[in-house]
Parts: C-alpha cells; structure tokens; sequence
C-alpha cells in the first residue's frame, strides 16, 4: 500500500509540505474504492491478521457522529469508545471530538460500514490524515522508502530468531499488505494507459496538423489556429514557466469559423478553455479553467464547435487514423516511462494501421500529410530542439526538411512564423517595411519528385558534376556552358540549387581564379532574380564573399559582385549581412568615378553596378544610415550629374528611397540634387521620370525643396507628366510630387498657370487608390485657394470627390475630407455638396474616425 | 653593358613587331634574359622554368606548346627577339593578339584547326578520376562535346580560327577554354614589378 500512496495517488499541487489534499481525480477514486474493498473483505479472509492491533493508531478528523455507532461501542458525551480492546486495555477505536483513532483493520472495516455512503470519503481522510500508514501500522521500521525495500527481508529474520506468534502475524500481515500494494500498483497502471496524458510534442503535432486543416474557406474545420507565445523552452512547453509548474503545456488561440475567437491551454492533464488572451500582446489573461477538460484539442475543439465537428468528421477516418497514432505514441511514451520496452508492439500497431488505413484511404494528399505528420509525431523532439537552437539556420532547416517529405506545410509555415517573430530577428522590425512582405512569405514551390523531370535537370547535374570534379579548365568549359541554358526560367534557376550547383558556385567565389569567379557570377547574378535562390545564397554565405571580392582589383569582377549584391539584397536579412559584413562601405566605395581615366567606360560600369546594390541595400533604414555615413551622399550628387541613362536610374533611384530619411532630405536640398532632379523629370525614360518625381514627392516635405523645385522650373515638368495616365507608378509619383508641392502657395500659383487643377480634376475617376489619393491630397492643397474652389467646380470635381467619400482607404479619406471642407467654404459648392448628400456622408464619417 | 643593352633596345623598338613595351622597360627585358643566360640562347628547359616558377604553369604538354608559340623560328631555342616579342603578347597583348596566340597553342598539329583529338588531349588531365565510373575518358569525351557544341560555329566538328575568335568575342573566358597558357593578373603583375620596374629603379 505504501509505494501506491506514495507513487501513484496523485496529490493536489501542495503536496510535500504535508497537509496534502488527495485530488477529486479518477485514479483517485479507484484507489480508494480498492481500499475500502480491500478492507471490507478482509476481516473475512483473514480473520487473525484483521485483530492485529497497530502500533500507533491511525487518526483523522472523520466527518462521522455519534449517531452512526450502533452496538459494540460506549457511546458518551462526547467520546465514544468501542468495547473490544487491546491486551493494554485501550480500546481500539476512539472518537474524541471528531478525531478518530482506529487500531485494527477490523474496525476500520467497521468505520466503512458505518460511514455507508461516506466510506470513500472517510478513507479519503483517513490518508491524508497518515500519508504513510504503514509506519502507523507496522511501526516505523517500515517506512516506505523509495530505494530497495528489504523489510520483508528483515522480518523473516526477525522471525526466525524469535518464532513468536505476534512476528510471525506482523510477517503475514506484512505479505498480505505487500501484495494489496502491488494489486493497486497494477491496478493504477491500467488506469494511466488508458488515460491519455498530453505531453509538449503531442500538444505541438495536434497543432501542426490542425493548421494544415485551418483556412478561410467554409469547408476548413476552423479558420485559423496558433500559439500564443513563439517561444519554445528547452522542456518544448511554451508556457511560462511558473504556469508549467501547474502543467501547464501552452497556449492556443483557435479561431473557429462559428463564434469567437477563444484561447485553449493546454495542460498535461488535457485541455480546456481558459480566461481568454490580449488580442495584442497574445498574452493569456486568465489562467482559471472556464468549462469541462477535454482530453485533447480534437475533442474539445469538436464540442465548442459545430462547425468543426461537422467538416471535421468528413476527414473522420484521417482523424481516426490521426488519434490512432498519438495514442500509439502516448503508449510507446508511457511504457518508456515505466522502463518496459514496448517498441516492437508499437511498430506492429502501426503498420496495422497503416495498411489498414491505406486500403480505405482516397484522399491521397491528406494520406501525405498524415504520414508526414506521422513522422512528427514520433520523433518530435529532435525537430523542435533544432527549430529552438538554431534559429539562424532556420530557414535552412526548413528547406531540408522540405527536401526530405514533399509536402509539410505546417512546418513551413511555422518556420517562417517564428522567422518574423523570434527575439533575434527584432533588428527587422527597426527596419523599413516599404519593400514587399510577400517576398518573405513566398513559399518553396517544388515539383512532386514523382513528377518527370526536364532534360534541362539531367545536363545541368552533368555541369555541375564536371564543376565540381574539374580543374580550372573544365570549370571554365562547364561555367560557359551553364550559360547557354535560360538561365531566366525556374526550371534551370532551380535546378542549379536542387543538383548542389549553388554551393559549387558559392565555394569558387572563394578561389583565386579570377575567371572562376567571374563565371561564377555571371550565373548567379542570372539566376539570383529568383527569390528561391536569393535565399538560398544568403543561406549558404555567398553575401560574405561578394562583398570581400568588391576590393578586388578587377573591375568585371567588381560589377558582377556588386549587380549580383544588388539582386540578393532584395529582403531583409541579405541586406542585413551586407551591412554587417562593411558591404556598404565597399559598395559606396565603387560609386568613385574617376575622371580622368583611362578605362572610363569600366570606371561608369562600376560605379553604376555600386548604385544599383546600394539602391537594393536602402530599402533598410538601418542601412540608409549606414550609406549616409560611408560618405555616399556627395557621391550621389556627383553621379546625379552624369548622362547615361543606365546609371541615373539607380542613382535616382537610391536617393528616391532614402528621401524618407529627413538628414537625406535636408542633404538633397543642400548638395544642390534638386536642380538634377529637375533635369531628369525632362528625360525620355519614364523609369528615370518616375524615381524623380517620387523623390520630390518625398523631398518636397520641406518649405525650401518646393521653393527650390519651383526656382528650377520643376512644377511645369510634373504638370507636363499629368497626362501619362496608363503608366500608373509614374502618374502616382508626380502626382505626389504635384501634392507636396502645392503645399506652397506660390507653386499653387504656378500650377493655375498651367491649368493643372482641370487635369487633376480630370484623374479623379478611374484611378487606381495610390494615384486617386495623391490626386486628391493635391486639389486640397489647391483649393485653399478661392479661385481655385471655382476652377474645381467648374471642372465637374466636386461629385467625384463627394463620391469618393464613400471608400474605405483611410489615407485616402483623410485627404477627401479636407478637399471637401475646403471646397465648402464656398456657398456654391456648399450647394452642390449638399444636394449630393455629402454632408451625410461627412457625418458618417465623423462617427468611426479619428 | 648597360650602354650596349640601351642600343639594343633602340634599335628593338625600331625594327621589333612588339608595341607594348617602351625603351626602358626593354631595356629591362633584355637584361633579365642576358643575366639569366649570358650570351647563349634559352633552351626549351629554361623556357620552361621560367613558366614554371613565374607564371605557375604546370601542364607539360602546354608548357611546350607555349614555347613553341615563343620559339617563332621552330629552332628548340628562344631568342632575344622572340623572348621580347613573344612576352609582349604574353603580358600585353591586345585580346586580338591573345586569341591568334592562343589558337596557335591550341592548333597541336598547326593544321589550323582544332580537332577533337586535339581538344580531348587538352583537357585529358582536366577532370578527377572517378574510379567508379565505367569508362573513365567519357567525362572527357563529353567535355569535348560541350566545348564543340559552343564554339564550334560552322558545325564541321572542328575549331577554326574564326570558329574560336567568335567565340572568344562573345564570351571571353573562353579565350582559354583548353588550358592555361597566358599568366594570370597576379603572376603577370608579380613579374612586371619584379623584372620591369625594380629593375627600372636600379638602372
């Protein structure tokens, strides 16, 4: 009995401190209903042992009164006594004030009869009250101890030696005792195999797969799932750690596509709905159960949500085959647990499984994403630690992963979950975030292997063979001909990174030869408009080692570096390298131009290649300070002067982008860049126009930029772009530019001159968002003006404008509203607006925004 | 010594084909010829010598085509003109003069072409053995192929001289597609600054 109190009966949190409550539990409740069996039936097998008197008499505070003693027993005022007693005279049970003192078994048999309906309570206190009763019992030479219990031993030595008839009664009520225990033992690991009990990985592959279920669409069982906290600690539990003393495993929030929004913890004992979470922080509010305890997420989710239970159960054989699978694995947990090796049975169940499983099976993408989830199920462990431990390789990890199952969503798209959110990659907040999100989430699209393969494949693996095996003249031959393939197509682009080409060319870049390294280049600066590859090179080193060879002395070998830069660096992290690595240094390094050189044309091609990197580099702020700091700016300005066309574009283009910082502001203005930003709005490439004109839009913040860009007749240019109205991006920029502009009365002036209103007026309808609010942003700005509030009317503006009230784009709104109130101040207008219902619609607006 | 170089040179940069070196720095030359051999001619050893330990070159059979290339007169010997005029191209020369150069390298036989036979004794040492594979030459055999395929524009299996000098425009490491025999940029710069400016210092 000793060893299943101590070990199995599962105590309340408190324990050890030795006022323990047992717990309302199930397994509870089965042993003590075996114990009080146990007891009943005692005194009729074994008639001698049940008078043994014990040494110390067990106490408790019995819930028990007078009035449930019957005969047998002295019943006084406030004592009761039973008649039989000990050779000592002292009676066997005593009930003093609500303390119950028992000395035999027979009589505790007694109290259990007497009890009637209350036994299990009663038996419940009583061990709670003795949490060893043994010692009590038997005395304290028996106190269960974990290590090698030799008391048996003891006692037949004992009684060998002495023979009397009381050792030999302590001996076998010792055996009898011995062997109840070991029946509740038995009987509690019955119990806990059936129970299911959730540990971290089983709680994380429920999870995955309900993910990969999770989706906008109503036959998804659930919109969207997914935990709280990104963090994992080492133990694979997400909650905090003073939660997982209370079992807590971790936090999920399950976005069902009936009801709420609602938070799950889960716990080591199931799962159940908790407090609810912070919709901003993902913090869990309240730890408290709210409801039931479910034995997993399924089971849960199916009870909270119809919907899930409906949609759920039409993949019911992939869910049955699915629980099938964490039970194999809870049983394969719980036998290593209590050390019996049980591998072989768990294997066998699932290759029943399996086979049964493949025959009813028609679905064959879910049967894929089961096998993978399978594959998870058993051996999580390895797969998060290495998800935790190496976030930096990470992204690598992810790509591995995806290379060995074809399909594994959930991973992915964990991975890249916990790529935005982990603590280390907090440097990306800081930075801009006007480059586009999509590029970090574009997914690893792969062909099934199953799927024939192009010829292109097999001659690229040949290449890249010969590469690898070749010396330098070979691997000239081989680079020359991997050229010849289309090296713009993702079948060749991808092929080189799936046959290992990647690293080949990578670990060249590291190699003297020079025409290594420029046919190297020459590839990867082809194949790195791949977003895949981009990834692929970052991941594997390559940023480092172009930026090393931008020192180099040959100038092809230069740009090719630099151009190749300025394709990698179209994310964040590759930006991030380039900086820490004193790329921006080097890359500002090779905007000198010379110019007296003999080699001018190679000297342009340089400093343009070095434009284009820094351009693709300054989508990061942190980065923008950084080319500032290298000393780029007067450098900028000084290429800003040139005439080739190819090289103003990502000058242009580089400023455009760090317009956003205001010391670049301040600096266009004073390098005197506003009279060449002006010259090139006149230029014949619409590219070049529009880097201009949005750099303007940009600069033109400051009073003295617009006084500049009017000085420099730059207003008439930006008119003259008005009417490019098929070439979006660049109607966008100089309506902006038009925008800040008009900011100023006297350019407001200028634009009148050239009748810009009328045109303007004119792009209010059929416009994309971005070009409409600029549009928008600029007549407001005009119409502070009186003769203008008329030009507008006149020009049919004011239903357009009311209409636009209407749209849901908040920057947009922002500025109709102020075109619209300015345009009131006018009688007329006021009139027209009115019969239009603008007013309502003001009105409206009014209630839901700032 | 010194007088008498300087009137060789004079009288090189008159009568000489080479135009990538001026009067000091042949000056230089001739003295680095004449401190290495005294008044004898360079043998085919010490040609090779001198490519081995300045220019790193290695490949037996492209070391002997390059003093061939030098050796203009087919004597087994370098004189003191072909060493001037032959390293004029080898350090200076113009990519016209590289690729004819280079073709007569390549060209084993000097028949004007380049073979395949030609082709696959150039590149016969160019790639790692795999022991596992059935026919070790054919990585060789498929290397010639590539190399056909890409240069050779008049498909009659063969390179002739416009075959490689399209090629060498369009793509111009190719100019070497079958084995180093011009220096790299850090051997030549090695042996400007060793032989042609140090020496410069000193006169």
């Amino acid at each position: 009995m000793g060893a299943s109190l101590a070990r199995a009966v599962q105590w309340t949190s408190v324990a050890g401190s030795g006022s323990g409550k047992l717990e309302l539990s199930p397994m509870n409740e089965k042993l003590l209903n075996d114990i009080i069996q146990f007891i009943e039936s005692f005194g009729g097998k074994h008639p001698e042992e049940s008078k043994y008197v014990f040494k110390e008499a067990l106490s408790w505070n019995t819930t028990l009164t007078a009035s449930a003693f019957g005969s047998g027993y002295d019943i006084g005022a406030s004592q009761i006594k039973s008649q039989d007693k000990d050779p000592n005279g002292v009676p066997l049970l005593e009930l003093d004030e609500g303390t119950l003192k028992v000395r035999t078994l027979d009589q505790a048999a007694n109290v259990i009869k007497m009890s009637k309906e209350k036994c299990t309570n009663e038996v419940r206190l009583c061990l709670e009250a003795n949490r060893d009763p043994l010692v009590k019992i038997l005395g304290a030479a028996y106190a269960t101890v974990d290590t090698e219990d030799s008391t048996l031993i003891r006692m037949v030595e004992k009684n060998k030696s002495e023979s009397s008839e009381e050792s030999s009664l302590l001996l076998r009520f010792l055996l009898i005792m011995q062997q109840f225990d070991m029946r509740l033992l038995n009987s509690c690991m019955q119990e806990i195999s059936k129970q299911v009990r959730l540990s971290p990985s089983t709680v994380n592959a429920d999870v995955a797969l309900l993910q990969s279920f999770a989706g906008e669409s109503p036959n998804t069982p659930l919109k969207n799932i997914k935990f709280t906290s990104p963090h994992v600690f080492s133990n694979e539990c997400r909650a905090l750690p003073w939660r997982q003393v209370h079992g807590d495993i971790c936090y999920v929030i399950i976005d069902p596509h009936d009801g709420e929004k609602f938070c799950v913890t889960a716990s080591t004992y199931g799962c159940f709905v908790n407090g609810g979470f912070n919709e901003d922080t993902l913090e869990v509010l309240d730890f408290e159960k709210r409801g039931e305890v479910y034995k997993d997420l399924v089971t849960l989710l199916r009870s909270k949500s119809n919907r899930f239970a409906e949609n759920i159960s039409k993949k019911v054989i992939t869910l049955q085959f699915y629980v099938r699978i964490i039970t194999c694995f809870i049983f394969q947990e719980f036998s290593s647990h209590h050390g019996t090796p049980r591998e072989t049975d768990k294997d066998t169940i699932i290759t029943s499984e399996l086979s049964m499983e493949n025959e009813k099976e028609d679905e064959s993408a879910t049967e894929k994403q089961l096998k993978n989830q399978k594959d998870k199920t058993l051996k999580p462990s390895l797969k998060w630690k290495s998800l935790e431990d190496s976030r930096k390789n990470e992204k690598e990890e992810s790509k591995k992963k995806k290379k060995k199952s074809t399909t594994s969503p959930p991973a992915g798209r964990r991975a890249s979950y916990y790529g935005r959110k982990t603590p280390q990659d907090e440097d990306d907040f800081s930075e801009s975030s006007d480059d586009s999100e999509e590029e970090e989430e574009v997914q690893d699209r792969r062909q099934d292997a199953g799927s024939d393969l192009p010829s292109e494949y097999w001659q690229i693996q040949k290449l890249v063979k010969y590469l690898k095996g070749g010396n330098q003249t070979a691997t000239i031959i081989a680079l020359c001909s991997m050229r010849d393939f289309n090296l713009a197509q993702e079948t060749c682009q991808l092929a080189i990174r799936d046959v290992g080409g990647l690293e080949v060319l990578i670990n060249l870049l590291d190699t003297d030869e020079n025409k290594c390294k420029i046919g190297s280049l020459k590839i990867l600066k082809e194949i790195s408009r791949n977003v895949q590859i981009r990834r692929a090179i970052a991941d594997l080193g390559g940023l480092q080692t172009m930026v090393k060879i931008l020192q180099s002395q040959n100038k092809d070998l230069k740009c090719l570096a630099a151009e190749t830069i300025a394709n990698v660096a179209k994310f964040r992290r590759a930006r991030r390298t380039v900086r820490q690595h004193g790329g921006i240094k080097k890359l500002v390094a090779l905007l000198e131009c010379p110019a007296n050189s003999c080699d001018a044309g190679k000297d342009v091609e340089v400093a343009r290649s070095g434009a284009l990197a820094l351009w693709s580099c300054s989508k990061s702020t942190k980065n923008k300070h950084a080319i500032r700091r290298a000393g780029a700016i007067p450098m900028l300005a000084k290429l800003l002067k040139s005439q080739h066309e190819e090289m103003l574009i990502p000058v242009v283009g580089t400023l455009q982008e760090c317009a956003s910082e205001p010391s670049y502001r301040l600096a266009i203005r004073t390098e005197g860049m506003i009279e060449d930003l002006v010259t090139n709005l006149k230029s014949s490439n619409s590219e070049l126009q529009m880097h201009c004109a949005a750099a303007i839009f940009k600069c033109a913040e400051d009073k003295a930029t617009r006084d500049l860009v009017r000085q420099y007749g730059g207003l008439d240019p930006l008119v003259a772009l008005l009417p490019q109205s098929d070439n979006k991006e660049l109607l966008a920029a100089a309506t902006g530019a038009i925008w800040k502009c008009a900011i100023s009365p006297q350019n407001v002036e200028r634009f009148q001159e050239l009748k810009a209103i009328e045109q303007l007026v004119g792009l209010l309808n059929d416009q994309p968002e971005d070009v409409l609010v600029n549009v928008v942003g600029a007549l407001g700005e005009c119409a502070q003006e009186p003769a203008n509030r008329l030009i507008i009317r006149k020009a049919g503006g004011i239903p357009s404008l009311v209409h636009l009230l209407t749209g849901t784009n908040q920057a947009l709104l922002v500025n109709v509203t102020k075109a619209v109130g300015a345009c009131a101040t006018e009688p007329e207008n006021m009139s027209i607006i009115d019969k239009l219902d603008g007013v309502r619609l003001l009105w409206s607006l009014l209630k839901n925004q700032n | 010594m010194s007088k008498k170089n300087q009137k060789l040179a004079e009288d090189m940069l008159r009568t000489s084909s080479q135009k990538h070196f001026n009067k000091t720095e042949l000056e230089c030359l001739i003295h680095f010829y004449q401190n290495l051999m005294g008044h004898v001619k360079m043998d085919r050893n010490q040609f090779r010598d001198i490519l081995h330990q300045r220019f790193n070159m290695t490949e037996d059979l492209l070391m002997d085509r390059v003093f061939r290339a030098f050796d203009k007169d087919s004597d087994s010997f370098i004189s003191l003109i072909e060493w001037v005029e032959g390293l004029s191209i080898f350090l200076r020369g113009t990519q016209e003069e590289k690729i004819e150069y280079a073709f007569t390298v390549y060209d084993l036989n000097g028949d004007g072409y380049i073979s395949r036979e030609e082709m696959f004794q150039m590149l016969k040492t160019s790639l790692v053995k795999q022991p596992t594979e059935e026919d070790p030459d054919e990585g060789i055999k498929d290397l010639v192929e590539i190399t056909l395929k890409k240069m050779d524009h008049d498909h009659d299996s063969r390179l002739s001289k416009t075959d490689f000098r399209d090629s060498v425009i369009i793509e111009p490491l190719l100019l070497e597609a079958f084995g180093p025999c011009l220096p790299d940029e850090k051997c030549a710069c090695a042996f400007e600054n060793q032989v042609l400016v140090v020496k410069k210092h000193r006169g």
